[in-house]
Parts: structure tokens; C-alpha cells; sequence
């Protein structure tokens, strides 16, 4: 059994063809607000003050500027996390303690190219290579909560201060639940397997061995496939996004889920769980909701519960995890979103 | 020849397991492909990152969908 030898091809440079692109993305998302209020204000001639003419206006430009910051910022970060692999990450996190550990490795979750489907043979990966317990669920929570599709569509709804703020707390839960699950020692509610599982074979890294043309061609991949799996979500929620933004009055949520009700937090984070696919096509929904008076904290409380408590990787999770550990786990992460969407509603 | 493609069934495995068949019929090999979707399994290979595909029981992809013509040559070079 031989290393298959890299294979030395001649191909043109991608350089030329990422620089036109990227020329091209920065017109159209230049243009975009004036396009479409050229387009329907002059040429269709909707007064764009009225009701079915902001729905409209609002339906369009969004999408549009959504589609392009989806497929540009998806790009760039695949491209550049195509740099580090799971394999990479357990090798850095191997010797670290806790708390230093965990630091790193909520980190290494944001920065490692990561599918919820990879997370059970990741997890005994981790695990059965003797990263402890705690350490590897500070990467299993970054990694999904801490994403680049939420990250973007916060970024393009809200402003870049509640995506920072998303980041920030995200990461800060991720430490904090795995550190806290580390400390109840909880390595005997694994189920038993994950232990006796022996790692023969040499580790195949991903991240090693590519040319440029390949991490460009990865990147395109994976824009292309996130938006094929997200655009009827996207497209229904931010349709129903403009309806309310049309025609629900302002105010219409300030007293019923303003920052001074107590419940709303723990409804949000309630209704989020069993939402996984429809993050794209609920935050739309949401940033209508949230001009309409729902509070900051409240949304971004629901973001989190929709990616980081998702009912389809919790049953793969119960794979690998005993029922009390994998309840920890989401009480833990559920107590920390519910701090978090407390916080933000007191001070923003 | 021993061709298996290790995931549990996500939509990379399944183009994988397609693009590998391709690469298969390429080269003029009738071979069974075997999917492995037991989590203990994939992990004891050394995969952590799925889909993953192994030939003559070496690891040869993980964490990646490689296009049909990258596959050939992965699949060409460890046969000889």
C-alpha cells in the first residue's frame, strides 16, 4: 500500500476569473437599491411611499442584496476555511487543558469547515482520540451556532453591530457550556462504544494538497449548494417580510414582545428548536418583525435556538451521547441562549 | 477491487458515491461500490470528517467532494 502520489496537473491561472467576479459582485450590489427603485418607481409606476409599492421595492432589493451577500461572503469563507480541516483542529486541541481548551476550541468550531452530518464521527474522533469531553462540546456548539449563513443574513438585516454581538455571545456560550459540562463529569453517560473505538488508518487531511483552482472550485460548490437548499426559505420569508413590512402597522409587536416581556425570550427560544433548514427564510421574517418592535434580544435568542439546538443533530447526537448528557447539553446551551437574549434586550 | 464510500447518507455522500460510480465506469472497472453508514465504522477508519472514500482499504478522500476527473486519477494510481 503506496500514498497515492499528488497529482501534478497544468491548468490556467483562476486569478483573472476571481477578480472579474468579484468586479462584477461589487456593481451589482453598488447598484442594486437604485436598480430596483428605478425599475418599479419609474418603469412599472408604483409610488413607492405606498403600501404595495414598499412591499414590492422591499421583496426585490432584499432578495437581491441577501443572494449576493450569501454568495460572496459563503465563497470567501469556504475558500479560506478550506485551509484548516477537523483533523487540523483535533491535532491542535490534543494536549490543551480545559478552559484553555475550551477557548480554543470554540474558536477552531468557527473556523473549521464543519457539517452537521459529520458531527457524530467527528465527536468520536475527538473523544476516542482523548480530547476530553468538555473541550469537544465547546466545538460541537460553536461550530453550528457560530455559522456563516446566520452571520451574513444578521450582517445584511441588522448591521454589523448585532452580528458582532451574535459572535461574540455565541463564542462566549461555547466556552461557558463546555466548560461547565467538562465540570460535571459527565464521560460516563457516552455511550460505550465511542471509548472502545479503535482509530486505525493513516488520517487523511483535506485541507492539504489543494491548488487554488481546487479551493476556488470548492468554494463554488458550496455556494451553490447552500443556496439551492435555501432559496425556497429564503424566498417565502422574505415575501412574508415584506407583507408585514406593507401592512402590519409600526409598534404592532412593542407591547406584545417588546424588551419588557418576559416570556418572549423563552417562547422564541422554544419555537426555535424544532426549525433547522428554515434559518435562512426565518430571519427575514424576523428583521420585519424586529422593525415592526420585536426585541433585538429576543431575535438573536431565536437565531441561536434555531442553529445550536436543532432537533434533527440532536438525534444524531443521542447516537453517541446518553439521554442525560444529551439533556445537560441542551439545558446548558439552552440556559446560556436564554441569558444572552435576556442581556440584549436590557442593554440594546 | 474494494471500493467503499463512508457517510451517512448526506447529500455529499450520495455525490460522491455518484461521482465515484462515473470514475468507475471510466476506467472499465465493474465494481461493487459498499457504503458504510455505521458511525462507529466511519470513525474507526480515522475519518472524522465525512464523506470519505476508501480503496483497498486505504483512506484516499475525507471531508470532500473531488470532481469525477480528480476521483480517476485517485482511483487509477492506487490500483497500479
Amino acid at each position: 500500500m503506496s500514498v497515492a502520489p499528488p497529482i501534478r496537473r497544468t491548468e490556467p491561472s483562476p486569478w483573472p476569473g476571481l477578480f472579474a467576479a468579484a468586479l462584477l459582485w461589487i456593481a451589482v450590489y453598488a447598484v442594486n437599491g437604485r436598480w430596483w427603485g428605478w425599475l418599479i418607481g419609474d418603469v412599472v409606476g408604483l409610488d413607492l411611499e405606498s403600501r404595495i409599492g414598499s412591499a414590492v421595492e422591499f421583496f426585490v432589493y432584499d432578495t437581491t442584496k441577501i443572494l449576493l451577500l450569501l454568495g460572496g461572503i459563503i465563497f470567501v469563507v469556504t475558500v479560506l476555511r478550506s485551509f484548516m480541516s477537523v483533523e487540523r483542529t483535533r491535532a491542535l486541541l490534543g494536549g490543551r487543558l480545559e478552559g484553555v481548551g475550551n477557548l480554543a476550541a470554540a474558536g477552531l468550531g468557527v473556523a473549521t469547515p464543519f457539517c452537521s452530518c459529520s458531527a457524530v464521527p467527528g465527536f468520536i474522533g475527538f473523544v476516542a482520540a482523548g480530547v476530553p469531553l468538555g473541550v469537544t462540546m465547546s466545538f460541537l456548539i460553536a461550530s453550528p451556532m457560530v455559522n456563516e449563513v446566520a452571520i451574513v443574513l444578521l450582517y445584511g438585516l441588522f448591521g454589523w453591530q448585532v452580528a458582532a454581538f451574535y459572535v461574540l455571545a455565541g463564542l462566549v456560550i461555547a466556552v461557558a457550556a463546555g466548560w461547565i459540562i467538562g465540570r460535571m463529569r459527565l464521560e460516563a453517560w457516552v455511550e460505550p462504544f465511542v471509548y472502545e473505538t479503535t482509530l486505525r488508518g493513516q488520517t487523511i487531511d483535506p485541507s492539504r494538497g489543494l491548488t487554488w483552482t481546487d479551493r476556488f472550485a470548492i468554494g463554488r460548490e458550496e455556494v451553490s449548494k447552500i443556496i439551492r437548499k435555501i432559496w425556497p426559505y429564503l424566498l417565502v420569508g422574505i415575501g412574508v417580510g415584506a407583507a408585514i413590512h406593507g401592512w402590519v402597522p409600526e409598534d404592532f409587536f412593542t407591547t406584545a414582545a417588546g424588551p419588557d416581556n418576559p416570556l418572549a425570550v423563552p417562547v422564541a427560544v422554544g419555537l426555535g428548536i424544532p426549525l433547522y433548514s428554515n434559518a435562512a427564510g426565518i430571519l427575514p421574517l424576523v428583521e420585519a418583525l424586529h422593525a415592526k418592535g420585536l426585541a433585538i434580544g429576543t431575535v438573536l435568542a431565536f437565531m441561536m435556538s434555531v442553529v445550536a439546538l436543532s432537533l434533527p443533530e440532536m438525534i444524531l447526537l443521542r447516537r453517541v451521547l446518553k439521554p442525560r448528557l444529551l439533556g445537560a447539553f441542551i439545558g446548558v446551551v439552552g440556559v446560556g441562549i436564554l441569558a444572552v437574549g435576556f442581556l440584549f434586550n436590557a442593554i440594546l | 477491487m474494494d471500493i467503499k464510500v463512508l457517510g451517512s447518507g448526506c447529500a455529499n455522500c450520495k455525490s460522491l458515491e455518484a461521482r465515484t460510480a462515473q470514475a468507475l465506469a471510466g476506467l472499465g472497472v465493474a465494481v461493487e461500490i459498499e457504503k458504510v453508514t455505521d458511525f462507529g465504522e466511519i470513525a474507526s477508519w480515522g475519518v472524522m470528517s465525512t464523506p470519505a472514500l476508501v480503496v483497498d482499504d486505504q483512506v484516499v478522500v475525507a471531508g470532500r467532494v473531488p470532481s469525477v476527473v480528480e476521483l480517476t486519477n485517485l482511483i487509477g494510481s492506487t490500483t497500479q
